[in-house]
């Protein structure tokens, strides 16, 4: 089994989006370890031949038709954000590609 | 010295690949309820499910999965047996879940082709292209960005969040890599994604505006030495938002990656953004690590599996073919190629179509909607169908046809439905344009020619014919121009014992 | 009347006008106004809303309106559930002050029959636990220990029951989250066939676990509350399209002659507590009295479970708490004018999430990410399939399989708190129902020698026939009842100013 490093668990809490401290880091890379010790062992049953199940009770083809219901208020959408302007949701500046 | 498109292309064979998103034209979202009107106010089209707050759950919408299967059986595709949603995982604030449900590995259509002609120094060719795959996902929200000088995102202070567009079905259609275009790569770009939208409006799934954005091109290309077989490094340009534009896209990468690779450095596999303006590329922002997306199957939506009865009903739903129906209106309508071209190119086949249906003459409403209307539209940068309906065209070629309207006048006519003084019937009343068709008015200004200008009716009266214009011309202006010309001849040349 | 009846009794003397919905609810809030100091069940009471929906009730009772069987009967809703302009937290500084804007179905339907939600209840954050101590507002204790842990993650409504603070619940259970505490704090907890509660607005932890359920201090009582939020939901792609098996029958019929009860080999033995298999022991015996058919069998996969569980629920709930991001609801932290939206993403994030969370929002992005997929969530997912079949093959043998709920009975507060791996075997008996999205009761049944604390009984029916948990679970109750002479309950320690 082979472990999982600090930088790679850096990495995940970049991907996860979750500052953490080195102190924090640390702590869960050891956590990492013996959690994915414990769990690798699903591997030892899952052959080839086993298909895979996400769905724990199988349907099939659940459709909505094709029609408008009322949304929120604006008043609704908007009362759960932090800041808002302009009728939208006001957030800090995005950096990045348009 | 750097290398232009000729040079490039001696040098380099492009491979293409394109990737079309469309914006399905359904009255509500993908997954919930809500409208899909563009340019509604800000957030009034939103809900739990599409702002993804916690606890929403999604429901597929049938007519979206309905319109893309249509769309696969319109580009030969093969109807999924088993298909299915999943998540695609990345944080980006205008996108409300932090994933986007979408299709990965099971998307709804796969394997079809397009087949599209262009001309080349040989003729017209047809190249085809194969498509991979159609799948559907969904539309992310809006943001606008406030405080920076320019607008642009760099500077700006805070960003606004409009959710009206997150959650609007979109389905994106993936060619497979498209060899062998030769020089002819921005041109069978262009074709292919005419012939798409082409196909797309026959189907009435989708509004396919470029300018609006409910069609949308990411075009891949690479280079490799000429002759060499290999497979370059490809780049990916976003948002290529006309016609023209892919076309320029093409070109301007080529002769980009060209240059690169004679100075000898090597093609980043980037996303690049098109510039409209010079027609050039540029990076996009560079990511220090991948994106790892780590899709898994939507947990809260389930499987697509359509019957086989289900898609032989859409299949039966389908309508001609583009090419098809244009080679027939070609032959209904004994138009020449190069006609038929320009009303494809210039969008008005279905309303000359229409104007047709409607009575008029093929000819008269084809010269009306892509002469006189076009004129005004281009000069108005609003689409011609914007400024006057079918229905008062076919009117006004109607009225024509039975001696009601001379082209003159019909032209005063549509100059002022298109100022908006009402139908074409309300303007002829208010203006008073009508054919003076009373013979005793006309023959009163006819005898008024005849004694200003004896000569000429002498002239007449002996067998010199042509003469006549001469006084009908008087006649005309005589009568404001709202006499009919062919009913003056008549009248005069009777009257002067022809 | 008074607040130790069943909701059963409540339901009739309100019927018979011996008390007012607005009295009984006064009752259970001057209850909890005496204990919940201690006890810590309740994140938010919402006493005007509870107080105007009796009010309703009573009016339309006076008019002699038809009303349902419930109606004015006070419940506890666990805070994972949204219910319009009440303050919903998942137990999660992440949610602290967030009214959302609509109601989940499960609400709508407690609203429509005349059900009076008095509070929302204490949890592990955004479920993620089995001891209420994961909650960011502290923990829950138990009644029968207010040192010892009420279960978790819907410790607040098992506890709330045990408190006599309300005699009805709901709880969610995603690997044992409604069964565990009604376990260790001596009620009633079912977990429907996946798809048999409509899921649209529970905070999802792991969506192809997740199934909200009743809770309450009898059986009676739980079936009354299932057929109350049972049923198809079309917001709810994953609802069940079927109609609820009476469950409300079952519950009252008691007869198990014939029946065929499976022991599951694999859940027993170490690890599990010597009390509790006495107990559950008994209580077998008992069935057995009652003329039902004990067969043993084996599920060789269920070893597997846990590891597949603690693979694909943190998978999940990577995606699922994505949304958390500080954009369009919930916790801001570090927007000082200066920092990009990503980063104040990553501040708020970090804030507002407990470790627990952290710890498996981090395994899940790792098991799903490229490279590791088909080793950690694509493994789990075959081994799904593998429990499925064991399930499919034990009921091929018997009607219904029974287990102790959990291995041990409440541990002490911060026991286990450092220990993760230790605190998820707590799951080991109740994860495999719902990696096979099957129905799974737990009753009491008993009170261990070594520590006098109550042990649960666990009933597991095939999918979509719920009425049978029901049916063993009713006769089992009675059988038991008559041994002990009064009801479980009646055994635990008064709180100090209870009622």
């Amino acid at each position: 089994m082979s472990g999982i490093s600090r930088d790679e668990v850096a990495n995940l809490a970049r991907l996860a989006r979750i500052e953490m401290s080195d102190a924090e880091l640390d702590h869960l890379s050891g956590e990492m370890q013996v959690i994915l010790g414990a769990v690798a062992r699903v591997q030892e049953v899952a052959g080839a031949d086993v298909p895979p199940t996400s769905h724990p009770i199988p349907v099939n083809n659940v459709v909505r038709e094709d029609v408008v219901v009322p949304s929120l208020s604006p008043t609704d959408a908007l009362s759960g954000a932090p800041a808002s302007a302009e009728q939208r949701f006001k957030v800090p500046q995005i950096l990045g590609e348009e | 010295m750097s290398l232009n498109y000729e040079q490039a292309i001696e040098k380099y064979e492009p491979t293409l690949g394109l990737e079309v998103h469309v914006e399905l034209n359904t009255k509500s979202k993908m997954f919930c309820g809500c409208a899909t009107e563009f340019g509604a106010e800000p957030n009034t089209q939103t809900c739990p499910v599409c702002l993804g707050l916690p606890g929403a759950l999604p429901v597929v919408n049938k007519t979206a999965i309905e319109s893309s299967i249509l769309i696969g059986l319109a580009l030969n595709c093969s109807i999924a047996p088993f298909s299915r949603f999943a998540r695609k995982n990345y944080f980006y604030p205008d996108m409300p879940k932090n994933f986007q449900t979408s299709q990965y590995d099971e998307p709804i259509c796969v394997n079809g082709y397009l087949d599209v002609e262009i001309e080349t120094d040989e003729g017209a060719k047809t190249f085809r292209i194969d498509i991979e795959r159609v799948h559907m996902e969904e539309d992310t929200g809006k943001s606008l960005h406030v405080g920076g000088s320019t607008g642009r995102i760099h500077g700006a202070e805070y960003s606004l969040l409009d959710y009206n567009r997150a959650g609007i079905p979109l389905v994106e259609i993936v060619t497979k890599i498209v060899p062998n275009t030769g020089k002819y790569a921005p041109q069978v770009a262009r074709a292919y994604v005419a012939a798409l939208r082409d196909i797309l409006r026959g189907l009435k799934v989708s509004d396919v505006k470029m300018e609006q954005g409910s069609l949308r091109c990411d075009v891949n290309l690479s280079l490799s030495p000429a002759g060499s077989g290999a497979l370059g490094t490809r780049s990916e340009t976003k948002n290529v938002n006309s016609l023209r534009s892919v076309e320029r896209a093409v070109s301007g990468e080529v002769v980009r990656q060209a240059n690169r690779l004679q100075a000898g450095e090597k093609i980043v596999q980037e996303t690049r953004h098109f510039l409209e303006e010079s027609g050039e590329t540029r990076p996009g922002r560079s990511k220090e690590q991948a994106e790892d997306y780590r899709y898994f199957p939507e947990p809260d939506l389930v499987p697509v599996v359509p019957d086989s009865k289900w898609i032989e009903e859409l299949r039966k739903t389908l309508p001609e073919k583009p090419a098809d129906r244009r080679k027939r209106l070609q032959t209904e309508w004994s138009v020449p190629e190069k006609e038929m071209t320009a009303m494809v190119n210039a969008e008005l086949l279905d309303t000359v179509e229409e104007t047709v249906k409607l009575g008029a003459d093929p000819t008269k409403a084809r010269g009306w909607w892509l002469g006189e209307i076009s004129r005004v539209a281009n000069e108005r940068e609003v689409l011609a169908t914007e400024l006057i309906s079918v229905a008062a065209v076919a009117e006004v070629i109607n009225l024509i046809n039975q001696g009601e309207l001379t082209d003159k006048l019909a032209r005063q006519v549509v100059e002022g439905v298109i100022a908006g003084e009402g139908t074409p019937a309300e303007v002829i009343n208010k203006r008073g344009l009508k054919v003076v068709s009373d013979d005793g008015a006309l023959m009163k200004a006819i005898e008024d020619a005849i004694a200003a200008q004896p000569d000429t009716a002498e002239r007449i009266r002996g067998g010199n014919i042509p003469a006549a214009g001469a006084l009908i011309g008087a006649v005309m202006k005589a009568t404001g121009g709202q006499a009919d010309a062919a009913k003056v001849r008549e009248l005069l040349l009777k009257h002067l014992g022809q | 009347m008074s607040i130790r009846n069943t909701a059963a009794q409540m339901s009739d003397a309100l019927a018979k006008k011996e008390i007012s919905a607005v009295e009984l609810a006064n009752q259970h809030y001057a209850q909890i106004e005496a204990v919940d100091k201690d006890v810590h069940a309740f994140l938010h009471l919402d006493k005007a809303g509870a107080i105007a929906q009796a009010e309703s009730i009573d009016k339309k009772r006076a008019a002699g309106e038809k009303l349902s069987p419930l109606a004015g009967v006070p419940l506890a809703l666990k805070d994972v559930l949204v219910q319009k302009g009440v303050p919903t937290t998942c137990g999660s500084k992440m949610l602290e002050g967030w009214r959302p804007p609509y109601d989940a179905t499960v609400v709508t339907k407690l609203k429509d029959a005349g059900i009076v939600i008095l509070g929302k209840t204490n949890m592990d954050e955004f479920a993620m636990g089995s001891s209420t101590e994961n909650s960011a507002y502290g923990p829950t204790h138990n009644p029968w220990d207010l040192t010892r842990i009420p279960g978790g993650s819907g410790g607040g409504s098992s506890a709330a029951l045990a408190a006599f603070e309300a005699p009805l619940a709901i709880g969610t259970d995603t690997g044992g989250s409604i069964r565990q505490p009604a376990a260790v704090t001596g009620t009633v907890g079912v977990k429907p066939t996946y798809g048999g509660v409509s899921r649209y607005g529970l905070v999802a932890f792991s969506s192809s676990l997740d199934q909200a359920g009743p809770c309450a201090r009898t059986v009676l009582d739980t079936a009354l509350l299932h057929q109350t939020i049972a049923g198809f939901d079309p917001k709810d792609s994953t609802s069940i399209n079927h109609a609820v098996p009476d469950v409300v029958a079952a519950a009252k019929k008691k007869d198990v002659k014939g029946l065929r009860i499976g022991i599951v080999k694999q859940l027993a033995g170490e690890g599990y507590q010597k009390g509790v298999e006495n107990k559950f022991n008994e209580a077998v015996a008992e069935l057995v009295k009652l003329g039902a058919e004990i067969v043993e069998v084996s599920c060789p996969n269920f070893e597997y479970a846990l590891a597949a569980y603690y693979l694909i629920a943190p998978s999940e709930c990577s995606s699922n708490l994505a949304r958390f991001d500080s954009m369009r609801f919930g916790l801001r932290v570090g927007d000082d004018g200066a920092k990009g939206a990503e980063e104040v993403m990553n501040l708020t994030r970090q804030a507002g999430f407990g470790r627990e969370v952290k710890r498996r929002i981090i395994l899940g992005t790792y098991a799903l990410s490229s490279g590791y997929y088909d080793a950690y969530y694509g493994s789990a997912q075959k081994v799904r399939t593998l429990i499925k079949q064991d399930f499919d093959a034990a009921f091929e043998k018997c009607d219904v399989l029974v287990s102790p709920t959990a291995p041990t009975t409440a541990f002490k507060i911060g026991e286990k708190s450092n220990d993760p791996l230790a605190m998820y075997l707590n799951d080991i008996a109740t994860i495999p129902v719902n990696m096979a999205g099957i129905g799974g009761m737990s009753l009491p049944c008993g009170l261990a020698e070594e520590d006098n604390l109550p042990v649960g009984f666990q009933i597991m029916s095939p999918a979509m026939k719920d009425d049978r948990m029901y049916l063993v679970g009713g006769a089992l109750e009675a059988a038991l009842l008559a041994k002990w002479g009064k009801p479980l309950l009646d055994f635990a320690p008064k709180l100090a100013g209870s009622k």
